[in-house]
């Protein structure tokens, strides 16, 4: 079973502190989300484990293997995938090129683009479509399946639901329950609450750049307070 | 996954089938402005590589050009080396100029990559100047007569035959097609695109984005090379004015003007420009005045070229 783990991460903007000894064990088979409020470091930490951000502290290991320090092309290739805010495609590519540029990254094979595909069979049908033409909720199952075309162990996910519609958010929330159920690693940013309880299996909650408190789903659903009291919203 | 642009590559196809043709119908004033046609479309096309395709805006491609040309005419010139020796001397002069000055400029990205571009080419140009002696500076050298031709099968080329000068021109033109088409339709053109669209998301899919990109400059500065090279060897001069900053703006107009980030573009802009300022240069003097006001509507109205639109509106497949 694949583990990511993330020990002591410290993050600068500047000389603005953006992540504070961020923490974090993310297991196959399950679904990790990260909440907090706006501006509360759940992008940067993404970006730092991707190594876009540099971390001036910390270490981070998959699998066993410490991956602390490798250049953030390297990290897609040990089997982290990751899915931006914003979709962020190649527009003027076809949805059957932004796929193959996934497929290239570990050269992986037909089983990977089908596996994908089968989770998103829409895209099918839109293969030969440049992706800027795509509809929201298409773009984003694009970049989910390109990602997945990396045939990543760990998959982190910065809000997918944002802006679209609810069929939409019922696909991704399902392709999401399947990869966990298929055992891959889920983490997970997400704003909307109604999103997030349904397929989470833990929530780490963060404010100012540090996680502030950590909890099992159940007692999330169970005490509805600590969404109040962490991220100001009631469920 | 393997994907294939049957249509481009059967429009290409035609293409260079059509300009095999038109040797035989066009006078002959028109069949050795064609020559200088394709070969300065395998400059841009050289050009097209890196600014249209993967989106890094050179303001300093005569430099390659000029690499090629001194390379082929010098050693041709004081080593009396065979054409087709000087020919890959030119095209490995160009080769390595690039992969050097492509480690260096691509530290710097957007405006600073053309400033940095720009100032290296007016490096070179001077150092044309400067060491007058050994190029002829703004004078140049023109090649011995006797050195303008070379023994191929059995068979004498003469660079100074009109036909034997489009053959060669649209052989290599032909070459350079294919080697584009190849790369620019597979997996490689589409990290140069994927560089071109979204620089940090290429990095996050796993991609050494520094490594695509000194790849596409490199390859985009040795095709200009070749061109170069192609020019001094065949029309037997060389001088300081081919490494100047017009030349860099040539190569960017005709790319503009054809469409960049599709492949036959750059023919097109080039067949377009040179025959309009052969037009208008024999009505008035101020033809330059009325070009620049053309290709003002054209990037105002039509931003991606003349292939570029077509392709955005009716032909997705050109590209």
């Amino acid at each position: 079973m694949s583990e990511m783990r993330v020990e002591g991460y410290d993050a600068f903007y500047g000389r603005s502190q953006a992540l504070r000894d961020f923490s974090i064990t993310v297991k196959g088979g399950e679904v990790l989300c990260l909440m907090g409020r706006n501006g509360a470091g759940k992008t940067t930490a993404l970006k730092a484990i991707m190594g876009t951000v540099r971390p001036a502290a910390g270490r981070l290991w998959l699998d066993g293997e410490e991956l602390t320090g490798l250049p953030a092309s390297e990290i897609p290739r040990r089997g982290i995938g990751y899915v931006p805010q914003g979709r962020r495609l190649f527009s003027e590519l076809t949805v059957a090129e932004n796929l193959e540029i996934g497929l290239m990254t570990r050269h992986s094979g037909q089983e990977s683009l089908e596996y994908a595909l089968g989770l998103f069979p829409v895209l099918r049908e839109r293969m030969k479509q440049r992706s800027g033409t795509l509809s929201g909720g298409e773009q984003t199952m694009l970049s989910m399946a390109r990602a997945l075309c990396v045939n990543p162990s760990v998959l982190m996910l910065d809000e997918p639901t944002e802006g679209l519609m609810p069929s939409a958010i019922a696909s991704i929330r399902e392709a999401v329950v399947k990869l966990r159920d298929d055992g891959v690693a889920i983490l997970l940013v997400e704003q909307r609450v109604d999103a997030v309880l349904p397929i989470a299996d833990r929530v780490a909650f963060m404010n100012h750049g540090e996680i502030k408190a950590r909890f099992d789903i159940e007692e999330v659903r169970s005490d509805k307070s600590l969404l109040h009291q962490y991220v100001g919203v009631g469920a | 996954m393997t994907l294939h642009n049957g249509k481009l590559l059967a429009l290409c196809v035609v293409t260079v089938i059509v300009l095999f043709g038109l040797q035989f119908v066009l006078p002959p004033y028109l069949t050795l402005a064609l020559t200088r046609i394709l070969i300065l479309s395998v400059f841009a096309m050289g050009y097209n590589m890196l600014m249209g395709y993967t989106g890094l805006l050179s303001l300093g491609h005569a430099m390659f050009f000029a690499a090629g040309l001194y390379a082929a005419g010098l050693s041709t010139y004081y080593w009396g080396v065979t054409l087709p020796v000087a020919f890959v001397l030119g095209i490995v002069g160009a080769f390595a100029v690039s992969l050097v000055i492509g480690l260096l400029a691509l530290r710097t990205q957007a405006v600073s990559f053309m400033i940095v571009t720009l100032m290296f080419a007016q490096a070179g140009y001077l150092m044309t100047l400067q060491f007058t002696n050994i190029t002829g500076g703004d004078q140049g050298l023109t090649l011995p007569t006797d050195a303008r031709s070379f023994g191929l099968f059995g068979m004498v080329v003469d660079m100074t035959s009109d036909t034997a000068r489009f053959n060669l021109a649209l052989l290599i033109f032909t070459v350079v097609l294919a080697v584009l088409f190849a790369i620019t339709q597979g997996p490689l053109g589409r990290l140069f695109v994927a560089v071109r669209e979204n620089e940090p998301r290429t990095q996050m899919l796993g991609f050494d984005t520094y490594a695509i990109k000194l790849t596409a400059f490199t390859v985009s500065g040795t095709i200009s090379g070749t061109a170069g090279a192609l020019y001094g060897l065949m029309f037997g001069y060389i001088g300081s004015s081919f490494a100047g900053f017009q030349n860099s703006i040539e190569a960017l107009l005709y790319t503009l003007i054809g469409g960049p980030g599709t492949l036959l573009g750059p023919l097109l802009g080039t067949a377009v420009m040179t025959m309009l300022i052969d037009r208008l240069s024999g009505i008035t003097t101020a033809y330059l005045i009325v070009i620049g006001v053309l290709l003002i509507v054209v990037n105002l109205w039509f931003p991606k070229g003349i292939l570029g639109t077509i392709r955005d509106r009716w032909l997705g497949w050109l590209k």
